[in-house]
């Protein structure tokens, strides 16, 4: 474990401009008042015309949220829970082409390259504008095929036995203090059910920010793999800029049965006052394997730690997970595997970088239960520091209860050479262009596993996190 | 005008240690000088203070490219200004594609004045020289999509050298044991390639232990470098000479600056 302390900051803020620091004027329809309590909670429940059980299920949540005491580690949360809006409904309808999606919030998404997405991809693109999915498409064969892929809400009403085996089942509402949160008043998010043996080609994505300000988004997403099927989802995001803090706190339960195959893939770009906290979750049954690709850009303070949990024999997991650090933010992200089942074998892959003061903690779980004879694990982390006041720590946790395992664990800290940026820079590369390069380079083994788009968005984000930062 | 890299008496400190002691040296383009010394006598540091590393102080004298101080350069400005390094020790850069690495390397050293996120060359065009220098140099196109020096051979790295020098075409080069860490065949198909490419167009600096080197490269100077100090210059036959037989001669003859180079002989120096 290493760690640099921060001994002052960088007063010049260059480097901190963001293209996507802008906003649009949005008509929301329904805005419910700030705060949280069982009225707010019946409110959206009823908003949605959701069943009993749902109701019910969000009451118990809160009930949960508010017996549960804030997490001791991680980094400092500075809430006011009730001053925040919990659920804002920006349109009556959802669109089901983008003719029929608002020319405002079209207008969002023509900055952030949606439409670019849509081209090429043809894919059941899905976009959540504010609290809920407001324009979704879906590719014809997709649906030919069994592949429901909609919002959670329609899923409620549509297809209420499939998701109700699996709600809540992955990430019980007692888990932790803001999966309660979630549980209490999601809303959106993305419902996946891919049946036996279908495999689906190409990556299903979503898209989504946060537009309003002070506004909570607590998406819920359930992708169900049955046995055999492949998938490979991917969210990106990035939001506007504010003044005040903002909450994003989302789960997402994975279920990969028998032989299946799921990866899921995130990139998060996040405005500097965002608290981002977010329970990731899943179960792979036997000879199944679970990846979680997980880019963690921007926001105040990031806790995330995608976990897969190795229910029955053969299955796998792997995490793969990458953290940026600037100016007056904390990354606070890592991994859990959990090893249940004889034969499982699992993998973390860890890099984050620190710059212009940003704090990066690796904060990861490598657990081996009772019976999980001949399990494998391995965890790789390394950090890049840029600068003298940046930081960087490594918290592993490793649990072994079982005798014939193989668990391997590396940690590095590097910062950027003198003589990489010489060797460079001697060819004709600026010292910014020589940094970013080098950057990039770190990252490329997470890079590489990304669809095209994203890997040229991520390095284009990166190119502005790392601009100005000569030195 | 005749285009030219002069060194002026000129003092270099690494870490508080005096490496060089007065080194004076012209260059014109077109020429070709071999740099000859024993271990320590301040070779490399000739080369990188040349390229302006950031650990090497100047603590007097001038370089002077066309007659204007490079002394205030950054290393990219020196680049795009027409000055080059072949590195003794290349170093890696994990994750980083030679390719995407030379294309920005050789947009930058053409286009002198390109701002940062400006456009880079036109990728069909690099990717159509790329390949022909990669095949002018019997290079497997493979090595393109590695990353830079990362797991390289020392024979790789030294090929993926005079690469970049067959891309960038400097107007001055400096080759700092280029053909060190090669067998006898590499060394002499390396001394082909820097002809091939166009060696004589620009002014070398060659610096090498061997001959081989400079088989396809004959030098019309030869400079002996001890205690930091240039001590004699001949032609190609002081080349051969040293390489029949050693430097006893230049040390016997200038034994004060024999004292100086066995004084910054340090475990570290003999790399050096």
């Amino acid at each position: 474990m290493a760690t640099t302390e921060t001994i002052g900051t960088d007063e010049t803020g260059v480097g901190e401009i963001n293209k996507y620091d802008f906003r649009t004027e949005t008509n929301s329809i329904f805005k419910a008042r700030k705060g949280l309590d069982e009225d707010i909670v019946r409110q959206i429940s009823e908003l949605k015309k959701e069943p009993q059980w749902m109701l019910d299920f969000r009451l118990h949540a809160l009930q949960v949220f508010n017996s549960k005491p804030m997490p001791k580690w991680g980094g400092d949360i500075n809430l006011d829970f009730q001053d925040i809006y919990y659920y804002i409904k920006p349109t009556e309808q959802q669109g089901r082409t983008w003719d029929d999606v608002p020319a405002e919030i079209k207008d969002t998404f023509e900055k952030l390259g949606i439409p670019e997405a849509e081209r090429k991809y043809l894919a059941g693109v899905k976009a959540q504008f504010e609290s809920e999915v407001i324009y979704g498409s879906l590719k014809e064969d997709l649906a030919e095929k069994g592949v429901i892929f909609t919002d959670t809400d329609t899923a409620v009403r549509e297809y209420p036995e499939l998701l109700r085996e699996y709600f809540g089942k992955i990430i019980p509402t007692e888990d932790n203090k803001f999966a309660a949160l979630n549980s209490a008043v999601w809303s959106g998010g993305s419902f996946i059910y891919v049946p036996k043996g279908v495999k689906i080609d190409f990556p299903l994505q979503a898209y989504f920010r946060i537009n309003e300000e002070n506004m909570g988004q607590f998406e819920r997403t359930l992708i169900i793999v049955d046995e055999g099927a492949q998938v490979h989802y991917v969210e990106g995001c990035t939001a506007p800029m504010y003044t005040s803090e903002s909450l994003h706190s989302a789960v997402v339960e994975v279920v990969v049965k028998r032989n299946g195959r799921c990866r899921y893939t995130t990139i998060q770009n996040w405005a500097n006052n965002i608290y981002n906290l977010v329970t990731k979750r899943a179960h792979a049954y036997a000879d199944a394997v679970m990846e979680w690709v997980d880019g963690n850009l921007g926001s105040q303070l990031t806790m995330k730690y995608p976990a897969v949990h190795m229910l029955e024999p053969g299955a796998r997991g792997e995490i793969l997970s990458i953290a940026f650090a600037n100016k007056g933010q904390h990354q606070d992200a890592g991994a859990k595997l959990v090893h249940q089942a004889p034969n499982t074998t699992g993998q973390i892959i860890s890099k984050s970088i620190s710059k212009n003061g940003g704090r990066s903690s690796y904060r990861g779980l490598a657990r081996v239960d009772k019976g999980a004879t001949g399990s494998r694990c391995n965890v790789v982390c390394d950090a890049l520091i840029l600068d003298d006041i940046s930081r960087s720590d490594t918290y592993p946790y490793i649990e072994v209860l079982e005798q014939d395992v193989s668990i391997g664990h590396e940690a590095s800290v590097s910062r950027i050479g003198e003589e990489q940026l010489f060797y460079l820079t001697s060819r004709g590369l600026s010292e910014a262009e020589a940094s970013t390069m080098i950057v990039n380079g770190f990252i490329e083994p997470l890079v590489k596993e990304l669809p095209m788009e994203y890997a040229v968005e991520l390095n284009r984000l990166i190119q502005l996190q790392m601009e100005g930062s000569v030195g | 005008m005749t285009e030219t890299l002069e060194i002026i008496d000129l003092f270099v400190e690494v870490e508080g240690k005096q490496i060089l002691r007065g080194v004076n040296l012209k260059i014109q383009r077109g020429e070709t000088h071999a740099l000859m010394g024993p271990n320590g006598s301040g070779k490399s540091t000739l080369g990188l203070v040349l390229m302006g590393h950031p650990k090497y102080l100047v603590t007097s004298g001038d370089i002077l490219l066309n007659g204007e101080s490079i002394l205030e350069a950054s290393p990219d400005e020196r680049a795009r200004a027409g000055l080059f390094l072949a590195f003794q020790r290349p170093v890696a850069i994990p994750g980083v594609k030679m390719a995407d690495f030379l294309r920005h390397a050789a947009t930058n050293v053409r286009n002198p004045e390109r701002k940062e996120g400006e456009d880079l060359m036109p990728m069909k065009e690099f990717r159509q020289e790329l390949r022909d220098k990669m095949s002018q140099l019997k290079m497997d196109t493979e090595f393109a999509r590695r990353y830079v020096n990362d797991g390289f051979s020392g024979g790789e790295m030294k090929r993926a050298e005079i690469l970049q020098l067959a891309m960038l075409q400097p107007k001055f080069a400096i080759l700092d044991e280029t053909d060190s860490g090669l067998d006898a065949d590499a060394v002499r198909l390396a001394s082909q390639s820097i002809a091939e490419i166009g060696g004589a167009r620009m002014g070398l600096l060659i610096i090498t232990h061997h001959d081989k080197l400079l088989e396809h490269n004959p030098p019309q100077y030869t400079h002996v470098i001890l205690g930091g100090r240039i001590v004699e210059t001949g032609g190609k036959e002081l080349a051969d000479e040293l390489h029949r037989n050693g430097y006893q001669r230049i040390r016997t003859e200038h034994p004060e600056a024999a004292a100086m180079n066995d004084s910054n002989i340090t475990p570290e120096a003999i790399t050096a």
